[in-house]
């Protein structure tokens, strides 16, 4: 049986062993903001923060994350309050559909943690894996670099 | 004064908004969120026109029950239509409101002063919810209220935050795809192999047999299954396709020759335009070329999606459809049942850039979801469908011509395109535009793609250069043979038919060793557009441009749909190991802004994804079935690949407002072009400009 915490609770999903993780997030585990777009690894649109780092959980089986801690967007904020991301892209208004979000919100976060003070290149170089076909990369840098900035710009 | 045409055609103000005891104003309008930003600025407009508090307006959802009817949220009318048709709705509710505080107060209706959700006179006060028993809106609009003018609007123009992006930062669940209903199950269909192969035979009993598995539906040629959870239905999709035999047929054309393939079949030919006269007497040098495009892919980034759930004879459909109203035709048309069982709500979606797969999705669902009476379905398609099944914008081929005078200034124009026609929506000239309508036992067949009127037009959208060309001729063909389903997708033909005008005007400025921005003011008479070219040139620094090795600058213009917004690009690519476009400098006008911050952000997404069109992408297939069906096969623009965009928006406040989300398709398409033409000496005529054309265009030139 495995056993994984997501967002701080811990779970023992029931599903198959070799489900992705993405299903069990949006099926038992009743989550939404890991996003379906390819299912291929190909996107970022499931990405996932696995002991820190950023995993597309749709091509991720369950066995393989076993004893992790997982977080998704819905856990970036701490104590109700957004993560200074999260606000940094309500700021920059740095969406159109909002579907690439998730993923780039946790790929961001990861890059943060790694490098608090990214320059522009770090920041385009990390999200190059993720795909937004709304066009607002522009802005999402902008939002990624005035949360580095603590906020401002 | 007259009604606005969508408030003409939903006159009940009751159908447009209601008023809450708290001061709360329900919006409903008929335009729906693709992520565009539409339901934010209509809000705006209401609580402006209202003078109520912006906090104090709540937009609900489109639907079929409830709500008026708007047809499609597509051609960047939004604004100007629903806007409109909302400001007037909201004036005249207003007025009553109005009216009713001065009989409360008993002074005069032109007494009493509005504010913030309060209607005060003679030293007292009442709010709209206090007055909302009193007022009733069941009541027909009249147009006998003028809406504010510019002057007055306070919301109008300025940024306001959207709406939808708090739930979309912190992930809860605002898609369709997040649906979960009591009961809900999961569909997937199985597609046949290419677009024209049909089922032979399928063993559906060992599925059916499988744990998690609620029914497989076949219907013809249409195939599916219903399951307990993604997973299930995953799996049994699987093992359903491994089960299914598929007669295929090579029913596609030449990837590498489409224009040999739109100009060999059965066409329906338009005259656009034929103005001015001939005087071949000035013409002194005649110049041609021919141009295309391949077939585009939406794309978007997540696959369609839909709910269906029947109970008895009639059934709720849950989608990120552009057009709940005709989606419920077509359902009830295919269907043969009456429009009133089918109940249409929209859920959003991901971005949304024309017709894609969502009314298909839709209609999936229903068909799945009969297997299942009472249980919803939750229908989604995989990457590979939603990149091979949505319909495509169509591939072009277009031919220009001009004779110019001494000085090079065009004296005689011709063009001509070949194209499929740019609309096969659900419901529009008698198509039922439902993918899976075509697979089932009964077939309802889907008739050729056609295209909207001019002027505003389809295929050929934008295919009248706007210039004072003494003489025009101007043809389109519409290809009716379509192996390869096309419809409408952002700014239909505009896209190419503005790279191939503004691409010759090039052309022909450099046969005449004129500046390009030069030649095209000095046959450029409207103002508008001389003003955004202007800008456009002072944004870039054009003037100033340095002449760096392999770096190039373009131009690019139009006036979208010849009536709509006026937009101008200029781009700076760098030509070294591949094709970068460094900056877009984009200049629009589009009239009154509502939201300057959403034109904003409309006009660089825009230039991105026409950027990723231009340099990238192109819908991959053989002679049986189409194989780019994932993210490595038909590759988008990156992170790292995306230029700058600066955009200046020339403001208009007392210009009707136009729309933004398209004007800037062809003209950056037109300006790359004409870039990477400046920085490599030698020109590419065919979208998109591959490195692979750029090395043929090279060895042609040598
Ligand atoms: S959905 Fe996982 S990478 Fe695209
Ligand atoms: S905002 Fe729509 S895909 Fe990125």
């Amino acid at each position: 049986m495995v056993a994984l915490t997501v967002n701080g609770t811990r779970h023992e999903p029931t599903s198959p062993d070799d489900t992705p993780l993405l299903s069990v997030l949006r099926g038992p585990l009743g989550l939404s903001g890991p996003r379906f777009g390819c299912g291929l690894g190909m996107c970022g649109a499931c990405l996932v923060l696995v002991d820190g780092r950023p995993m597309t959980s749709c091509d991720t089986p369950l066995w393989s994350v076993d004893g992790t801690a997982v977080t998704t967007v819905e856990g970036l904020a701490t104590d109700g309050a957004p993560h200074p991301l999260q606000q940094a892209f309500l700021d920059e208004q740095a969406a159109q559909c909002g579907y690439c979000t998730s993923g780039i919100l946790i790929r961001a976060a990861a890059l943060l943690d790694e490098n608090p003070n990214p320059d522009e290149d770090a920041v385009v170089a990390a999200l190059d894996e993720n795909l937004c076909r709304c066009g607002v990369q522009r802005r999402v840098v902008r939002a990624v670099l005035r949360a580095a900035a603590g906020g401002q710009r | 004064m007259t009604l606005p045409p969508d408030l003409a055609a939903n006159p009940r103000l009751s159908t447009w908004l209601r008023v809450a005891a708290d001061g709360v104003v329900t919006v409903r309008v008929g335009k729906v969120e693709l992520g565009q930003g539409i339901v934010t600025a209509l809000a705006q407009i209401a609580a402006d026109e209202l003078d109520v508090e912006f906090a104090d307006v709540r937009m609900e959802p489109a639907g079929t029950a409830a709500g008026p009817d708007e047809g499609f949220t597509a051609g960047s009318l939004s604004v100007s239509t629903s806007g409109a048709a909302l400001r007037q709705a909201c004036a005249e509710v207003r007025a009553l409101f109005a009216a009713a505080a001065a009989d409360e107060l008993g002074v005069e209706p032109a007494d009493v002063a509005v504010h913030e959700g309060t209607f005060a006179a003679a030293g007292r006060e009442l709010t709209y919810g206090a007055l909302a028993a009193r007022v009733d809106l069941d009541r027909e609009a009249t147009g006998d209220v003028e809406p504010k003018a510019a002057d007055r609007l306070l919301l109008v123009g300025t940024d306001v935050a959207r709406l939808d992006l708090p739930d979309k930062v912190t992930g809860r669940p605002r898609f369709v795809h997040d649906l979960r209903l009591p009961g809900q199950l999961f569909g997937r269909v199985v597609r046949p192999p290419s677009p024209a192969a049909t089922l032979l035979d399928v063993d559906t009993g060992a599925v059916e047999a499988r744990t998690g598995v609620r029914a497989v539906v076949r219907d013809g040629s249409f195939l599916g299954v219903v399951a307990d959870d993604e997973p299930a239905a995953d799996e049994a999709a699987e093992a359903l396709r491994g089960n299914a035999q598929w007669k295929t047929e090579q029913s596609l054309p030449d990837e590498a020759d489409l224009p040999a393939f739109l100009r060999g079949g059965p066409t329906d030919d338009t005259v656009v335009e034929e103005s001015g006269t001939p005087e071949p007497g000035r013409v002194a040098r005649t110049l041609k070329a021919r141009y295309g495009k391949q077939f585009l892919a939406h794309g978007s980034m997540a696959p369609s999606c839909g709910v269906a759930r029947w109970d008895d004879d009639a059934v709720t459909v849950w989608t990120h459809s552009q057009g709940v109203h005709p989606l419920r035709r077509a359902i009830a048309s295919v269907l043969g049942m009456g429009v009133d069982a089918v109940t249409v709500r929209h859920v959003e979606g991901a971005g949304c850039y024309g017709h894609n797969g969502a009314d298909d999705a839709a209609f999936d669902a229903v068909l799945l979801a009969r297997a299942v009476p009472g249980r919803p379905v939750l229908l989604r398609w995989s990457r590979a469908d939603e990149l091979s099944w949505s319909p495509f914008g169509s591939a072009m081929s277009m031919d220009v011509e001009a004779g110019v005078d001494a000085s090079g200034d065009v004296v005689t124009w011709s063009y001509e395109l070949w194209s499929h026609g740019y609309t096969s929506r659900p419901g529009y000239a008698g198509n039922p535009g439902l993918l899976a309508a075509r697979h089932l036992e009964r077939p309802v067949e889907p008739a050729p793609p056609v295209d909207p009127a001019l002027p505003s037009g389809g295929s050929h959208r934008n295919a009248v250069p706007g210039y004072a060309f003494p003489h025009l001729s101007v043809h389109a063909h519409r290809v009716l043979h379509t192996p390869l389903r096309t419809s409408a997708m952002r700014s239909l033909g505009a896209y190419g038919n503005v790279f191939a005008i503004e691409s010759f005007l090039d052309e022909l400025a450099e046969a005449a060793g004129r500046d390009p921005l030069e030649y095209r003011l000095a046959q450029l008479t409207d103002p508008r557009g001389r003003a955004v070219l202007e800008s456009a040139a002072d944004l870039a620094g054009w003037s100033t441009r340095g002449d760096e090795e392999n770096v190039g600058h373009g131009i690019g213009y139009a006036r979208y749909k010849s009536l709509s917004a006026y937009c101008a690009v200029i781009a700076e690519v760098e030509t070294v190991s591949e094709i970068r476009v460094r900056r877009l400098a984009v200049a629009v006008d589009v009239g009154r802004v509502v939201n300057p911050d959403g034109v904003h952000n409309q006009i660089e997404g825009g230039a991105v994804q026409a950027t990723s069109w231009t340099l990238k992408e192109s819908v991959r297939f053989d002679r049986e079935r189409v194989t780019s069906t994932d993210w490595a096969s038909y590759p988008i623009l990156r992170f790292s690949e995306v230029p700058a965009v600066d955009v200046r928006v020339v403001s208009r406040p007392d210009e009707p407002s136009l729309g933004s989300g398209e004007a800037v398709q062809g003209p950056a398409a037109a300006a790359i072009g004409n870039a990477v033409a400046d920085a490599l000496g030698v020109r590419v005529r065919d979208l998109p400009i591959t490195p692979e054309r750029v090395v043929a265009a090279i060895e042609r030139s040598s």
